[in-house]
């Protein structure tokens, strides 16, 4: 096992012995290697002033990702390549951009719009502008001279060296660091991980962090043992079979996007307002199921199209409908040592369709108030098959059985969607918080509803504020 | 070198020198920031000994103190001092008026994250943790939180204020309609990027250094020297640049500079403290969230006869700013209209929350979104078009005087509506929002065309004057200071372009450095749009002074007359002479004149009496205009701006780039302030949302799709100020109220217009769903 985080920065390896495992990255570029151009603006992964980007080897490639350093763990560089604002001497061509269109103004932000769009540069990644730097907040500028300086800038000078570089330090061992009586593992096999979650049953496991580095960076809890399941190759597998895509738990929302989302399209617009670049860069579903939270978006979306988990302890592995992973709130049915490997996704059977709503105050990067998802098949006009789920309505992701029973069986009409709405009383009592009272929650799901009926039923018109065709002429 | 003779013409065409007033001189920090080579206070390298400092907080809205056990966190590791309101050697009160915030509380917390105390420690994790070692009792007090609490329990700052022309009541009895209604403006954070940072030195005596992220340096510099106990002469307070500051950073950094520099001075070693988002979104100030009712007469063309507003804002625990706020909010109360019968109450409520604070446009905005939702209710009413309304009831002719009897001499907002209803096709639009809402059953959309008036000068007629250090040395580079702190403006370079041309130099000469209360003492806070006209003048005067200097040395010197003495193109032309600028600076040296000045400026013509609340408070207006088209989704209540046509006037603007930037932040930052952006407070009086997880800020994709900003070209300030430029700061902000009137647009068309629907901001998907259903509800159909 090796106790040295080793990782590339700007050429030069560096290597870090004794420090905290959960010191995050962003401390660890402005209070040890006194590099403060990258910012901390918030400390929990949602404005972007801490965005650096991180180089992952993949085959012979250097795959770069921003992502939020304010929320990464020091250990998680290790093997991989960082690149913060000072990494490019102040003359790519995004920031030559920048400056001549005057997209910066009290420049505090400006380092994190910096490395977003060199790192969608650098892998010449089409995301469209405006959703490549929703992850980042700027207060002043109103944005406009900054999506023109984007899309202005020309291509940076590439850096071939770093394959070979991360070659160099690749390792297979598992990273395991002790500091002050505190434990970190990374280890990089299946097999590895399931030992240590034996082992140390009590352990926190971590994926991309974008929740268990809020743990640290906002409620200050010191966690005594953290397992990492990042490099672990098998979790990071997308493998599709026969009619079923399945994911590894360590898969990140970024790489598996676009296989989700050609299959079922709404999942996959969902998602692209899920998070922000950075997060979906370092989080993963399989983290969005994990930590049980009532408020995850994935969960509803993989309810509502029938997806499986499946759990591994040890050498032994059980799977179960997803739904019955969550049993209240903060209660998973995981037992000690057990662990998420993967999540079974299949394809749309046909004649299904798969509507999902994320409402929330704002479209981009923010939690939702309430995420329905319905998987409906309707045939000969009539429901032949629901499965309707809600995060935001209960203490857990839950579906809504009275409401599935209300319109299975039934002609899908306005009859029958009356029913369905009412039956959502049933299902559902939510709460009111800082995202919606529960009255808004309650109205707007079983409004829902009727909107997946409008958007099935034939020509309904416009009927999503995103749609380009409610957009105004110029 | 050989003698080349003299050059046969400028080096460089005047058209050509770099950085010119009233063009677009792009930011003097835009390459560092870019580069991430821009200094924020926590970007300095920590000195050896630095010590962290945190502040624990009240986690009780209204309760009496009973105990504060501070021995475990003594006890606890790391710590090297404790401080709480006994350690005080000066005055423990940090407000910039009235004398009623304490540094930390005593005997009583009157809001949740009052500072309690503060600890110094080797680490800010040990700080922390330390703090939370205090044994606290509390013995819980009746709390007031909401406006319509404090309503009931007649709990104010302030007595109310009247102001009122004309007799609005009798108006309103014979008027032939009369319309009622009342809606609720949410406040806003400011979300500054950089939260709340000071850095405190001890020095030698009993002078702190303190570095402080302020718009206010002078008022931390003195607030220090009170809670210390010392003259304003032993505190020094510097800041280079803010990380956004809104207003939030005028009164609310002295608490934290001055808990540092309590610390500094009892451990001897230099004390950081910053604030990080959570802390500083639940201990500092936000813009006021008001409750506006209004009663309005009008005739059938809309025009209104007579009007009685009652504005009613939530101050928070103290007076801070609120009296000038809500001051403010009753000048803007007509916004371009003219209110012949009018009475404007206006109450000023206490409440168990944070104090609430300065926020770009400083109550303006509310008052103004009053008398626009006016607008359109009378237009809903009348079955109108919102804009002729508006037209009908704009200041002209002979219908010129404002509630506060000044006169509106420089009224252009008549010829920006015309030009914007043209430039964004208004009309037309109007019809296809129409037609859009005929096609499309589930979604609705609204468009609204509002202009701005806003009144530019502190109504704190003392304030507004401005001072300035100009130093000229011997190779001709020059090094500017004034009064005015850079928070992402573009102040700095903008009087730094007005120093250039005063001397006709390359704006490179000319360096801008950190904003320091020992360069440039008792100055007033970078604030009300004010900072290019205040210190642009005081610099432009001091540089003035000193080349009056070197044109008298010249002209003796050269033996002509004073006129015949030019400065051009980075050089002199004495007579037939002509030297480098550079050589002039080095000859005035040796000829034994100054080259530094102090340079001052106090606004004209203004004055105030607050006791009738009428005068002059403002010099001049801005103005502007804007057209929103929207969106709603009337199944979930999502909502989007597509459209935004802006025509703003900046006068001859400095920098139109810089212009621009501050039109297009302002409308984006005022759409936040009415759509996304949503202040929860709990029962117990905690703010729910206090990080961008819960307090949304518009990100690039609420931008809207089309966005035309113009600057008026036509613009000129019609008073002698800086250029004839006009302060562009707060105004843009108000223009954003167009989008509240496209959502109540598009709320009305969901319902038919058969009703004028209640509507609140901001119009969070849940507002607008709820305002759908109700209007609905209301005009007979079908939820």
């Amino acid at each position: 096992m090796g106790d040295v985080i080793r990782f590339l920065l700007d050429g030069e390896v560096r290597e870090i012995a004794g420090a905290d495992p959960t010191h995050t990255v962003l401390n660890w570029l402005r209070y040890d290697a006194r590099r403060t151009g990258t910012k901390e603006g918030c400390a929990e992964g949602d404005c972007g002033a801490c965005t650096v980007a991180v180089g992952d080897l993949v085959g012979d490639l250097v795959v770069w990702r921003a992502i939020n350093a304010c929320i990464a763990f020091l250990p998680s560089l290790h093997g991989r390549a960082l690149a913060t604002v000072e990494s490019l001497g102040g003359k790519h061509p995004v920031q030559a951009a920048m400056v001549e269109h005057h997209a910066s103004q009290c420049g505090f932000c400006t380092p994190g719009f910096v490395m977003s769009l060199v790192a969608r540069e650098r892998n010449g990644d089409a995301t469209p502008v405006a959703d490549a730097i929703a992850g980042n907040l700027c207060r002043c500028t109103g944005y406009g001279p900054i999506l023109a300086a984007a899309e202005a800038a020309q291509a940076g000078p590439a850096d071939p060296s770093v394959a070979g570089a991360l070659k160099a330090i690749a390792s297979t061992e598992t990273l395991a660091l002790t500091w002050e009586g505190r434990r970190y593992f990374a280890p990089r096999s299946l097999e590895a991980l399931a030992a240590l979650a034996l082992k140390y049953p009590e352990a926190v496991l971590v994926a991309g962090g974008t929740d268990v580095g809020l743990w640290v960076t906002k409620q200050h809890r010191s966690l005594p043992v953290v397992i990492s399941t990042m490099d672990v190759a098998e979790l990071s597998a997308v493998e599709e079979t026969g009619q079923v895509l399945r994911i590894g738990a360590a898969v990140r929302y970024s790489d598996v996007i676009a296989r989700l989302g050609a299959l079922y399209p709404e999942l996959g617009e969902m998602m692209r307002r899920l998070g922000s670049v950075q997060i979906r860069n370092s989080g993963t579903v399989g983290g969005n199921i994990a930590n049980g939270s009532p408020i995850g978006d994935m969960p509803p979306a993989l309810i509502a199209a029938g997806a499986t988990l499946v759990l591994r302890k040890g050498s032994e592995r059980r799977e179960m409908p997803l739904e019955d992973f969550f049993l209240a709130y903060g209660k998973q049915d995981r037992a000690a040592g057990e662990f998420v490997e993967a999540v079974v996704v299949a394809k749309p059977a046909p004649g299904s369709v798969l509507k999902i709503y994320k409402l929330s105050k704002r479209f981009d990067q923010d939690i939702s108030a309430v995420c329905g998802a319905f998987g409906l098949t309707v045939e000969g006009g009539v429901v032949t098959a629901a499965r309707i789920a809600f995060g935001g309505m209960a203490a857990t992701p839950k579906r809504a059985s009275a409401c599935e029973a209300a319109i299975i069986g039934k002609p899908w009409n306005e009859a029958t969607v009356a029913a369905g709405m009412a039956a959502l009383e049933a299902d559902y009592q939510p709460i009111s918080d800082m995202r919606a009272s529960a009255a808004y929650r309650l109205a707007s799901a079983k409004n829902l509803l009727r909107k997946a009926y409008v958007e099935t039923s034939g020509d309904a018109g416009l009927t999503s504020v995103l749609d380009a065709g409610v957009m105004a002429d110029a | 070198m050989p003698d080349l003779g003299p050059e046969p013409t400028p080096t460089r065409p005047s058209y050509e020198r770099r950085g010119r007033v009233h063009t677009s001189v792009i930011h003097d920090s835009a390459e560092r920031h870019v580069s991430g080579g821009a200094v924020y206070i926590d970007d300095i390298a920590e000195p050896r000994g630095l010590l962290h400092l945190y502040l624990a907080q009240s986690t009780k809205a209204h309760a009496r103190l009973l105990s504060m056990d501070l021995s475990p966190v003594r006890a606890a590791p790391g710590v090297v001092a404790v401080l709480s309101a006994a350690d005080i050697p000066g005055k423990n009160d940090v407000s910039p008026v009235f004398g009623d915030d304490p540094l930390f509380a005593v005997d009583e917390v009157v809001y949740v994250g009052q500072s309690l105390f503060a600890v110094a420690a080797e680490t800010l994790a040990l700080a922390r943790a330390a703090a939370g070692l205090a044994v606290i009792a509390y013995e819980d007090l009746p709390t007031v939180l909401t406006i319509a609490e404090a309503r009931a329990a007649d709990l104010k700052i302030e007595a109310s204020q009247v102001m009122k022309r004309g007799d609005a009541q009798a108006a309103l009895a014979k008027a032939g309609r009369r319309l009622r209604g009342h809606f609720a403006i949410g406040g806003q954070d400011h979300f500054y990027l950089e939260g709340q940072i000071a850095v405190a030195t001890p020095g030698e005596d009993d002078d702190l250094h303190v570095i402080s992220s302020t718009q206010h340096p002078s008022e931390v510099q003195h607030l220090i020297a009170k809670v210390m106990g010392l003259a304003h002469s032993a505190v020094t307070v510097e800041v280079r640049r803010m990380g956004g500051g809104f207003g939030g950073k005028e009164t609310q950094p002295a608490l934290f500079a001055a808990a540092a520099a309590l610390a500094a001075s009892k451990t001897g070693r230099p004390v950081k403290v910053r604030a990080d988002r959570d802390d500083d979104m639940v201990m500092t100030g936000k813009r006021h969230d008001f409750e506006i009712g209004y009663d309005v007469g009008f005739g059938p063309d809309g025009r209104i006869e007579g009007i009685a507003l009652d504005l009613a804002s939530r101050c928070g625990c103290s007076a801070d700013l609120s009296p000038a706020i809500n001051d403010r909010a009753m000048f803007h109360s007509d916004n371009c209209y003219f209110l012949e019968n009018v009475e404007i109450v206006s109450h000023r409520f206490k409440t168990h929350t944070v104090s609430n604070t300065a926020f770009r446009g400083f109550g303006g905005p509310q008052g103004m979104v009053g008398i626009e939702r006016v607008m359109d209710a009378i237009a809903a009413d009348l079955g109108l078009d919102p804009l002729a309304v508006r037209k009908a009831n704009l200041y002209g002719p002979g219908r010129d005087v404002t509630p506060y009897a000044m006169t509106v001499e420089d009224n252009v907002a008549p010829e920006i509506i015309a030009e914007l209803e043209v430039r964004s096709d208004y009309a037309a639009r109007r019809l296809a929002v129409e037609a859009f809402n005929a096609a499309n059953r589930w979604l609705k959309k609204g468009i609204a065309l509002t202009p701005v008036k806003f009144g530019i000068s502190f109504t704190t007629s003392h304030l507004n004057q401005a001072g300035a250090l100009v130093q000229l040395y011997a190779d001709g580079s020059v090094l500017l200071n004034h009064g005015g702190t850079e928070m992402g403006q573009g102040l700095m370079v903008k009087v730094a372009q007005v120093v250039a041309e005063e001397f006709a130099i390359d704006l490179d000469r000319v360096k801008v450095s950190s904003t320091r209360t020992d360069k440039v003492p008792n100055t007033s806070a970078t604030a009300a749009s004010s900072g290019s006209d205040l210190n642009g003048m005081a610099a432009l005067n001091a540089a003035r002074t000193i080349k009056t200097r070197l044109v008298e040395m010249l002209a003796h010197k050269f033996n002509v007359g004073a006129d015949s003495v030019v400065f051009a193109d980075n050089h002199v032309l004495i007579g037939g002479e002509r030297l480098a600028f550079g050589e002039v600076a080095r000859l005035g040296h040796l000829n034994r004149i100054s080259l530094s000045s102090t340079g001052f400026y106090s606004t004209p013509k203004i004055h105030y009496d607050r006791a009738s609340h009428t005068g002059r408070p403002f010099l001049y207006f801005a103005y502007g205009a804007a057209v929103s088209e929207v969106v709603i989704d009337t199944l979930t209540g999502e909502n989007r701006t597509l459209r935004v046509d802006i025509l703003h006037d900046v006068g001859r603007s400095l920098n139109p780039a810089i212009d621009e930037g501050q039109i297009e932040g302002g409308f984006i930052q005022g759409m936040g302030w009415l759509t996304t952006e949503e202040l929860v407070f709990d029962d117990q009086g905690r703010l729910r949302t206090h990080a961008p997880s819960t307090y949304k800020i518009p990100t690039a994709s609420d931008r809207p799709p089309v966005f035309n900003l113009d600057i008026w070209q036509p613009g000129v300030n019609r008073e002698d100020t800086i250029h004839r430029s006009k302060a562009v700061g707060e105004p843009p902000l108000m223009l954003a109220i167009s989008v509240f009137s496209a959502m109540t647009h598009a709320v009305a068309a969901a319902a038919d217009h058969k009703v004028f629907p209640d509507l609140d901001a901001p119009t969070t998907p849940e507002r607008v769903l709820m305002a759908v259903q109700d209007a609905r509800c209301r005009a007979g159909l079908e939820p």
